[in-house]
């Protein structure tokens, strides 16, 4: 198969996952779309591996079939709520492959370097392109490979963290080595350091040294982030994948690569942005780790939680004409998804509307809510987001908070010296009434106080999420 | 534990502190309830009702009083009824302490603990337990049911063949729990309402009724917050001005209600005679201040009189005893809520925690002792009123200029970002080779275009966005498929790897996409 050929089926390629990616606007689109991002996978795969310069064809093949088992495999098995912790897996590859193809490019590099111009010019595929640069793009061909390998590393280790802390195999607290940013600081002054030694020499040995390193600043970054903000860590992670596929793509020259890295670092970084909004904060502020700037102290709350057994809830759920689920990570956590549906679907059979509040940060993951909500069966034109819903609460019988605090956190608004002063939040006190269902007295994780707890229309609901709804269950009439 | 509930035996009160409902809740706190024979039946509950909701009919009072450990009813004990009272009983009722001194000094001499339902602290809390607002709902609807039944016209307006019909337009002054009532009831008929209150930070609730709030341009105004919610006597010139817009309103309006009381003191005269006599005929006052001597100078305490003007008064004293039915299941369920305060273990065993802020504020005597008037309680009623930002209002020309401003910032700040792009752009060119140029024009179009269609992007989609991205960031399998050909073995095997866990990213990524999209359904 010649250049051109494969050149078509790049572009075609190119052309399929920015419709894959432009499909996700709607939801019925979307279930088409992927089936563009598959076709568009294929095809680039296809036209690569039957191109010229490639071999080891029985490798090739065995590492794809063992590899789409694997994937099928997992893909079939995790769970919803486990979405996160997948995702954030998934970028680790992205990052290690980045890594081990930048390595390679370097081998390859310094091997064609060695040789001849005869046999360098009977040289194909890659170590062809390779062979044919010039002084100067072989220099900047160098620093692709630097850029790519560091980014790589990063998002490796940092993708593993992130993974073990969403799947709780590691405490989510923010933790830090003692120097805290000072050794991050430092780290990629080393990098960059040992990157000038390999601009000059070209050797495998700083190269190394610098993936150690990049491989600590990702560990040490994301080891300082709390749990709740990894919605912004996932992706964050997510565009540095994208960004490392470029990279790479510059190494190697090839332009499907460096679109499809760009419309990936691209997507995740608004994604991180549209995340950051919904907190307030700004990038650097999530990503160095938290609320450490309270200078002011916030008002203090008066007055006290009452709370509510489930007999109160489910009476003035019976009496309500309009019900707001407000969910959050909380849910997750006590799976409580499919209990919420089937209360859902109890009081629309009498004819109430039910709807769902989305906060853009709740959960561990972009749209995670939404996801959960969708498995358990929740119809999604009813689960809407929060600047469409944010001025229906007034005329809301029922607000219902599961499992989220500090999205419904009206201090935000009231309390200039608040922590999360300004942060964008779901006005569910303006229901009739709200109740918050919560396992206990404790404050979210920002470890702000909520004043909507002490409201004098708000009822706590103390309980885990899934055993309180269960119990609300038998009591609609 | 035995709660007894006689009959209430002043004159004209049909009220019970005990329903069917309410008795069976109280079984399951782990009491027995007894009554006297015949205590409901101005209510609308027989004495059969009360068996079958497992209560035991006791025949007179003296039994009840002899048995039941603790009594619950309506009124204040008649002086009959404080004698029944003996060491280690307790009585639950409305007691009005400060106006019953001998009373209260009585109870104690009896030894009995006295909870007295009117001095049920104001905090949110204790809301469950507020008899007097109960009471005071109640009584705000009858209010209006009275005026209408006294009153020869619709209150709706209405355009009918035989000819139009105008809107009946009521005046509520006092909006506390009974004005309101007043106001939602009155709204609800069909009538134009309009609402005063000398607390202004109550516009908001008047409004929220769909009455409009009679406002008084007076600087010193007070704030509710200072005495726990209620009003506090107002300085003479504040009274004038409010009574020059009374009268103002006087000859326009067909039914006045007026609620307003200030705690112990007599209600104020708000509702003079002249302003009676500016009303139009048929017009009707219904004074729910009468028992505390009324807000209308002509009102005549449980009367109903008509004016020489034709103006009918009603200062009728026992409104909620007039809708027995409605008033005894909320008074009950008042009571039940203090019980269960009272029985925290729920095992019939009464635990009286002086520590409690609405135990110790109802407690008016106990263990033989007076312990009337409660210290404040700990938490304060209602949160002191932020003083509110007054918002100015932009003029057309100002808001325009606003605008113009933005739109300016907004360009400048997208022309420098242009030219900083375009310069490091430049830069790139003068040094890069042109190869790289090439790639580097692919990948910020790119960027644009990924730019533009992520925004697009739906919110509940984001979790497949990113699992869609994680599956097309595969891609680099097709580095590792260019470098999988070479002859060092080194470079075969981690091009092998990367081969292999990219397509798990791929495969994985795109499978777990397509089981996500699919759950979505739409109703």
């Amino acid at each position: 198969m010649n250049i051109g050929i494969i050149s078509a089926a790049y572009i075609a390629a190119a052309i399929l996952f920015v419709l894959s990616l432009g499909g996700l606007s709607g939801q019925e689109s979307a279930k088409r779309a992927v089936w563009y991002g598959i076709t568009g996978m294929a095809l680039a795969v296809l036209a690569t591996s039957i191109g010229p310069g490639i071999g080891n064809h029985l490798v090739l093949l065995a590492m794809l079939i063992v590899g789409a088992l694997i994937g099928w495999y997992v893909a079939n098995r995790v769970q919803m709520t486990e979405m996160p912790q997948l995702v954030a897996a998934l970028h680790s590859f992205v990052g290690l492959a980045a890594v081990f193809i930048g390595l390679n490019a370097n081998l390859e590099l310094q091997r064609v370097l060695t040789l001849d111009e005869q046999s360098r010019a009977a040289l194909v595929g890659f170590a062809g392109v390779l062979a044919h640069k010039t002084a100067e793009e072989v220099s900047l061909l160098k620093i692709e490979v630097f850029v790519g390998i560091f980014i790589g590393a990063v998002t490796f280790t940092g993708s593993l963290i992130a993974f073990a802390k969403l799947a709780g195999k590691v405490d989510g607290k923010a933790k830090k080595l003692p120097g805290g940013h000072a050794l991050n600081a430092g780290a990629a002054a080393g990098s960059l350091l040992l990157g000038w030694f390999y601009l000059q020499t070209g050797g495998n040995l700083p190269l190394i040294a610098m993936v150690v390193l990049a491989l600590f600043i990702g560990f040490h970054l994301i080891m300082g982030i709390g749990g709740a903000d990894m919605p912004v860590v996932v992706s964050m992670l997510n565009s540095y994948s994208g960004w490392a596929a470029a990279a790479i793509g510059f190494t190697l020259g090839n332009d499907l690569l460096i679109v499809t890295g760009a419309l990936v670092g691209s997507s995740g970084a608004i994604l991180s942005y549209i995340m950051c909004k919904a907190m307030n904060r700004s990038f650097i502020n999530v990503i160095l780790g938290g609320f450490g700037t309270v200078t002011s102290v916030a008002a203090e709350i008066e007055g006290e939680q009452q709370s509510i057994d489930a007999d109160g809830v489910a009476a003035a759920l019976n009496d309500a004409n309009s019900v707001i689920f407000v969910p959050g990570y909380g849910m997750a956590v006590a799976q409580a998804q499919q209990s919420v549906s089937e209360i859902t679907r109890r009081l629309r059979a009498k004819g109430k509307v039910v709807r769902f509040a989305i906060h853009p940060v709740a959960g561990r993951l972009p749209g995670h809510m939404n996801v959960l909500l969708a498995e358990a069966k929740v119809p999604y034109d009813i689960v809407l987001e929060m600047d469409e819903i944010n001025g229906d609460f007034a005329d809301t019988d029922v607000a219902i908070v599961i499992g989220s605090n500090d999205i419904v956190n009206p201090a935000a608004q009231d309390d200039p010296n608040s922590p999360i002063a300004g942060m964008p939040v779901l006005e569910c006190w303006k229901a009739k009434q709200v109740f918050v269902s919560k396992r206990g007295q404790g404050t979210g994780y920002s470890g702000i106080e909520n004043p909507l707890f002490y409201r004098e229309n708000t009822r706590m609901f103390y309980g885990d999420a899934k055993k309180s709804i269960d119990a609300l269950l038998p009591l609609l009439d | 534990m035995i709660v007894g509930v006689p009959k209430e035996i002043f004159g004209g009160e049909h009220r019970v502190a005990l329903t069917p409902e309410s008795a069976l809740q109280l079984a399951k706190l782990g009491h027995s309830v007894a009554i006297e024979t015949g205590a409901g039946l101005k209510a609308g509950f027989n004495d059969q009702v009360y068996v079958s909701a497992g209560v035991d009919v006791l025949p007179d009072s003296d039994s009840l009083y002899a048995n039941a450990d603790v009594v619950v009813k309506v009124r204040p004990p008649e002086p009959s009824e404080a004698r029944l009272l003996r060491r280690g009983q307790t009585l639950i009722s409305f007691f009005w302490p400060s106006q019953n001194a001998d009373l209260l000094e009585r109870c104690k001499e009896q030894g009995a603990t006295v909870l007295a339902m009117d001095m049920v602290p104001r905090i949110s809390r204790a809301q469950k337990m507020d008899a007097l607002s109960s009471m005071a709902n109640i009584a705000g609807y009858r209010a209006v049911i009275e005026a209408g039944a006294n009153f020869g016209r619709f209150f709706t307006g209405q355009v009918t063949a035989a000819g139009k019909v105008p809107p009946a337009k009521v005046l509520v002054v006092g909006a506390g729990v009974a004005g309101l009532s007043a106001i939602g009831t009155s709204v609800s008929l069909g009538a134009i309402v309009y609402a005063f209150d000398v607390r202004p930070e109550v516009a908001e609730q008047i409004e929220s009724m769909g009455a409009k709030f009679v406002f008084l341009d007076f600087e010193q105004s007070q704030d509710g917050a200072e005495t726990g919610g209620y009003a506090a006597p107002s300085s003479p010139e504040f009274r004038e001005k409010q009574l020059e817009k009374f009268r103002e309103l006087a000859s326009d309006v067909d039914i006045v209600i007026t609620t307003a009381l200030i705690p112990s003191r007599p209600a104020p005269k708000l509702w003079l005679q002249d302003m009676v006599e500016m009303m139009k005929p048929g017009s009707v006052i219904v004074d729910l201040a009468a028992e505390r001597g009324g807000n209308c100078e002509l009102t005549v305490p449980d009367e109903r009189i008509v004016s020489a003007n034709g103006v009918v008064i009603i200062g009728y004293t026992d409104f909620p005893s007039r809708m027995a039915a409605q008033s005894s299941a909320l008074y009950a369920n008042n009571i039940r809520h203090m019980l269960t305060d009272l029985t925290p273990k729920k095992d019939g065993i009464l635990v009286h925690d002086m520590e409690d802020d609405v135990i110790r504020g109802a407690t008016v005597t106990h263990k033989g002792e007076i312990t009337f008037p409660p210290p404040p309680p700990r938490v304060r009623a209602i949160a002191a009123a932020k003083p509110k930002e007054k918002q100015k209002e932009l003029t057309r020309e100002e808001a325009r200029a606003v605008e113009l401003q933005t739109f300016k910032a907004q360009t400048r700040a997208q022309v420098i970002l242009l030219a900083a792009g375009a310069a490091t752009m430049l830069l790139a060119g003068a040094y890069a080779p042109p190869s790289f140029m090439g790639h580097f024009i692919v990948f910020v179009l790119a960027c644009f275009v990924g730019f533009q269609v992520i925004w697009k992007v739906s919110h509940s989609l984001h979790t497949p966005l990113m699992a869609v991205t994680n599956a097309v960031s595969g891609i680099v399998v097709l580095g590792a498929l260019l470098q999988i050909g070479s002859s060092n073995p080194i470079v075969v095997t981690l091009a092998a790897v990367s081969v292999l866990i990219a397509t798990v990213n791929i495969v994985g990524g795109f499978l777990v996409t397509r089981r996500m999209l699919a759950m979505f359904q739409k109703s």
